[in-house]
């Protein structure tokens, strides 16, 4: 699995990452990890807000941070 | 709010034993009373634009703003503008989409203004300590600075200023899943919970070094420096606030404590507006995509209608 944070490295990227990095964990999934800073790099990847974050190619959220619950449910999908 | 106040005094008089007359008990009366009061308008605020933030996703607003002409559109996109969350991160992203969706300049900075400056928090925090004819104060000068300050912008023909690669820069259209109702419910509730918590050890800072200046210090004693009687208090107060970087219920705190000990109201609100709605770190941020002169541009002009607010402010109410 790969899995992009889209943001330009603010607190609540930071705090995004954190989060998908203990979802994984817990569901016992290995996945790379990318961050994406640069800008005109995420806005190919279609977003209109930061943070975001995909998953395979896939964008599954944009502009909030998701806690690490969500991500888990968001993830089993 | 009668049942608060009673239960504020209750606390304090029969649970607490404290005399009516004591100064401590009349400080932690007003801070239990306010602190409940502020709390409740805060949740039942944040819940309720959160619910219709799940209707105005980024990529609705800007396809509502999309091709729209001046006037109308400036006056929509701070309309938009306040129950959008802001990031000065997201600022960016924001910033090259609207400009992509074929958004015009002036328009895309009404957005920029109103977003930080005007939201659900600040609005629950003064309508809590300041009521709500000061909240209303600072919501239409709010709006009317970002419509203004956006049809500058957009009369002064900047499009140039704009860093070359924002416009070339072509997006995949995603689609967005509609919500169901449960799912706008739950992300209401999840919103409610995160903003309030978050909120929360500033509000309480804030309220309790109210309720300690209402039981304790002698007030007016700023009132000659910020008071009316100085012109320069304005100005001076908008310096200092442009490049601090908070958000509304960071900031509260402070305003409250300045009006207490005398600052005026109009110089207390434009250097609340000057706090939130720009900074030091959202222009280093905006410069990825703005040229140096169009960044002077917009705080120029942002910094000049806050001061122009506060002394209107400062006659209307004085």
């Amino acid at each position: 699995m790969n899995i992009k944070i889209l943001g330009g490295g603010c607190a609540s990227c930071r705090k995004l990452e954190e989060n998908a990095k203990k979802a994984c964990a817990e569901l016992g999934i290995g996945a790379k990890f990318e961050k994406v800073q640069d800008y005109a790099k995420m806005m190919e990847f279609g977003i209109s807000s930061t943070p975001a974050l995909m998953v395979d190619g896939k964008v599954i959220s944009e502009g909030r941070t998701p806690s690490v619950a969500e991500i888990k449910e968001m993830l089993v999908e | 709010m009668g049942v608060l106040e009673d239960f504020a005094g209750w606390v304090v008089h029969s649970l607490l034993g404290m005399q009516q007359k004591e100064k401590l008990a009349e400080a932690l009366n007003f801070f239990i009373y306010d602190t409940i009061k502020v709390f409740l308008l805060l949740a039942a605020m944040v819940f309720l634009v959160a619910i219709v933030r799940t209707y105005v996703t980024p990529q609705r607003v800007r396809k509502w703003l999309g091709g729209r002409k001046e006037g109308v559109g400036n006056v929509l996109a701070a309309l938009l503008g306040v129950p959008t969350p802001f990031c000065s991160c997201s600022a960016v992203p924001l910033f090259i989409g609207f400009v992509e969706s074929g958004v015009p300049l002036g328009i895309t900075f009404s957005f920029l203004i109103a977003s930080p400056a005007i939201n659900e928090v600040a609005i629950a925090l003064l309508l809590g300590m300041f009521g709500w004819k000061i909240t209303a104060l600072y919501i239409g000068t709010g709006l009317a600075i970002a419509i203004a300050a956006g049809m500058i912008i957009g009369r002064l023909k900047l499009e140039g200023e704009v860093e070359e690669f924002v416009y070339k820069i072509r997006q995949k259209k995603l689609s967005e899943k509609p919500m169901s109702w449960k799912q706008r419910l739950e992300f209401g509730k999840t919103e409610t919970r995160d903003i309030v918590l978050r909120v929360a050890p500033f509000l309480v800072l804030g309220i309790g070094i109210g309720a300690l200046m209402h039981g304790y210090v002698p007030v007016g004693s700023l009132s000659e420096l910020a008071g009316m009687g100085n012109p320069l208090a304005v100005p001076i107060a908008v310096l200092v606030g442009v490049p601090l970087y908070s958000n509304a219920a960071g900031v509260l705190p402070i305003v409250q404590v300045l009006i207490d000990k005398g600052m005026a109201m109009g110089t207390a609100l434009a250097f609340m507006m000057s706090v939130t709605a720009l900074s030091l770190p959202e222009m280093i941020i905006l410069r990825k995509v703005l040229k140096p002169k169009l960044i002077a541009i917009f705080a120029g002009i942002l910094a000049l209608s806050f001061i122009v607010m506060g002394l209107i402010f400062n006659a209307v109410i004085g």
